[in-house]
């Protein structure tokens, strides 16, 4: 034990630090888009987001030497991006799926595109917080290395939670997403409700980039996202528009993408690129085990287009 | 409404007051299909020179080498056709799904299925006159792609999963295979750096169309692009595809199997992409490794929503693109923009066309049709 091998047990602890590590981005993805859907839009331009969010925290934290302001670039960045994607979607006749691809192609190719001088330097990292401190093994340590945003996360999703069910802009959320009809006979502006519901799932998709180019992997790279954006789209529906169930399909997506390369250090390399397909294949079975044909999904938001 | 109408009609006195009084009438429809998917690449060029200039360049110069290095020759008019024949195909893909009111955004997993299966049957079939290996290709590749969307169509046919989400998942599931396989089972040993399937043999290759360094496979695009349109405007089949993507229940009510119809048109649709992957490795890379992760299967996406789904349009709006993307070079090199930059200047057309789906019937001098 003392020398470090802990023999078969790295896999599954390196599958739980993965869950903790690696879910992140899914989880603040899976929570901007969630609000994104109360409101009845589906935003599947969040992938791009995800990308531009990584590339402008990366570009910033590099520029002012602080992380945090890298983060809080990718949020604004990504609040941003939310807001094309609802002033497009509130002209006349245009669909919010097909704005959706295109911005996913249109985030990607402007992240790329303006990060390209950002291969090569190296930004200032976030810390982590060493919650191991207790525990001898480094695969233990390194599992505990928590960060702060994914402990933003964890209590953020409790909070939508609440705020969904209790406040007034949660209800307006959820009135312009059940009958756009109510919220209008309320006085309300389906319109507007539904840009700061975007604009806000585009600002939590920002900071779930700037995790990957920040923390984990932490560099800014071209094949930094393959999917986790449209994976956590997809996470929302089978989470069933619940922020708390948003928080526990994002940790076992997590660890569903740690499992590659955690059997990996241990020495099982075959079929490396199918299990780091895993969290596509795992999205993939639950939404055929959990959709159905014959009735909408319950707690479904009836404006929603993906669902009617 | 009635203002509108009443508009319109004196916009056609004063606009066209010499030519035939009925032609706008009878063909405002068409002209406002061509005008405003123009209009907004129009507009989608005018925001990538502003954002080229932030940066330095001067845009005149960007647009006389896009335009150089897409039509301005004969070898860029080659290269940009040659590009164009994967976009037709995987075009297709997205195009015959959305005749069903259905949106297919996986063109480049049945793309690279198609080419798996494709370098699969001709690794098989070595030895074969090549007649019979390229035949074998065409069919293990369509048959390939083909049924991967199918999958996407039987889940949301039977399970109800959203087909936009699971096709674009199904793009990831497909690289993992490939890469899978081209680092496992299929690897060729003599390819150290790149790691790649055996490859298929240079007389097993489709060659280019005599007198070009075109290669056949933009007559396979050109064939699959006619007949969807054939399929889809011309036939019983077709008809009944557009009844059941209008209006599903009246579809079932007259007794259309739907079922067979979205599993029907899945299949073609990723047949055609799966082409798409059969040419790629048939014509250009002649093995399959992870070059083939191209992109022709997103730009594609944009290709059928630019032109409208409408297969014929499709071919003059992948040239189109095939021309965009081939100019890419020649700006790396003149201008020394980042390769990305394609895909930016796509990006923005592809918002504009979408935001430009506001503007139709609410042209004046169009609406003379009603």
């Amino acid at each position: 034990m003392a020398d470090g091998s802990i023999g078969l047990w790295t896999v599954p602890l390196a599958v739980l630090g993965g869950a903790i590590r690696v879910s992140t981005p899914f989880l603040f993805v899976s929570l901007g888009e969630c609000i994104t859907e109360r409101a009845g839009r589906i935003n599947l331009g969040l992938e791009g987001t995800l990308v531009v969010g990584a590339m402008s925290a990366y570009g910033i934290s590099y520029l002012t030497g602080s992380p945090w302001l890298g983060v809080l670039a990718a949020g604004i960045t990504g609040a941003l991006l939310g807001a094309l994607h609802a002033g497009i979607c509130s002209l006349p006749r245009v669909n919010d799926v097909a704005v959706g691809i295109a911005l996913m192609l249109f985030g990607t190719g402007l992240a790329f595109y303006l990060g390209k001088p950002l291969i090569e330097p190296t930004a200032p990292r976030l810390p982590a917080i060493d919650f191991g401190w207790w525990s001898d093994i480094p695969q233990v340590r390194a599992a505990l290395r928590i960060n702060v945003l994914f402990l933003i996360g964890v209590v953020l999703a409790p909070i939508l939670y609440w705020a969904f069910r209790t406040t007034r802009w949660g209800l307006l959320i959820r009135t312009a997403g059940e009958s756009s009809d109510a919220a209008r006979a309320m006085g309300h502006s389906v319109l507007l409700i539904r840009l700061r519901a975007t604009m806000a799932g585009g600002f939590l998709a920002g900071i779930g980039g700037s995790f990957l180019s920040l923390f984990y992997p932490g560099s800014w790279n071209e094949g930094l996202s393959s999917g986790q954006g449209i994976t956590a789209v997809a996470l929302v529906i089978f989470a069933r528009w619940d922020p708390l169930l948003c928080l526990w399909a994002s940790l076992a997506f997590g660890g569903a993408a740690a499992l590659g390369p955690a059997l990996q250090s241990v020495g099982i390399t075959s079929g490396y690129h199918l299990f780091n397909a895993a969290p596509y294949i795992l999205t993939l079975a639950i939404m055929i085990i959990t959709c159905s044909p014959k009735r909408t999904l319950t707690g479904a938001p009836a404006e929603l287009s993906i669902t009617r | 409404m009635t203002t509108e109408a009443a508009d319109s009609t004196d916009a056609v006195g004063t606009v066209a007051p010499a030519a035939d009084p009925g032609f706008l009438q009878r063909h405002g429809g068409t002209i406002e299909y061509v005008l405003i998917p123009g209009a907004a690449l129009v507009g989608a060029l005018a925001v990538f020179g502003i954002f080229v200039a932030m940066f330095g360049k001067n845009p005149l110069d960007l647009y006389f080498y896009m335009y150089y290095g897409a039509f301005g020759t004969w070898f860029s008019w080659q290269n940009t056709l040659t590009r164009a024949a994967p976009l037709i195909l995987t075009a297709l893909c997205t195009a015959l799904p959305a005749q069903l009111g259905m949106v297919i955004i996986g063109g480049e997993g049945a793309l690279l299925i198609g080419a798996l299966s494709a370098t699969s049957a001709a690794l098989a079939l070595q030895g074969l006159p090549p007649l019979v290996v390229q035949i074998a290709m065409v069919c293990a590749g369509a048959i390939g792609g083909g049924l991967w969307i199918m999958l996407s169509g039987g889940l949301r046919q039977y399970r109800g999963v959203n087909e936009t989400i699971s096709s674009l998942l199904l793009v990831y599931i497909a690289l993992a295979i490939l890469n899978h396989l081209v680092e496992g089972l299929m690897r060729d040993p003599a390819s150290l750096n790149k790691p790649s399937t055996r490859e298929i043999g240079a007389a097993n290759m489709i060659g280019s169309i005599p007198g070009t360094d075109v290669h056949w496979g933009l007559a396979f695009g050109l064939i699959a692009a006619i007949a969807s349109y054939i399929l889809i405007y011309h036939t019983v089949f077709g008809f009944a595809a557009r009844v059941a993507g209008g209006n599903i229940r009246a579809a079932k009510i007259v007794g259309l199997g739907v079922d067979k119809l979205i599993l029907t048109v899945c299949f073609l649709a990723g047949g055609a992409a799966g082409l798409a992957g059969m040419v790629e490795v048939a014509a250009v890379q002649g093995r399959t490794n992870a070059n083939l992760a191209a992109g022709y299967g997103f730009t594609g996406i944009l290709v059928a929503f630019l032109a409208r789904q409408n297969p014929l349009a499709i071919i003059p709006v992948a040239i189109l693109l095939g021309g965009i993307s081939a100019s890419g070079g020649l700006l790396q090199r003149r201008l020394g923009l980042p390769d990305a930059s394609v895909l930016v200047l796509q990006g923005i057309i592809f918002v504009f066309v979408l935001a430009s789906d506001a503007l139709y019937g609410r042209i004046g001098f169009l609406k003379g049709k009603s």
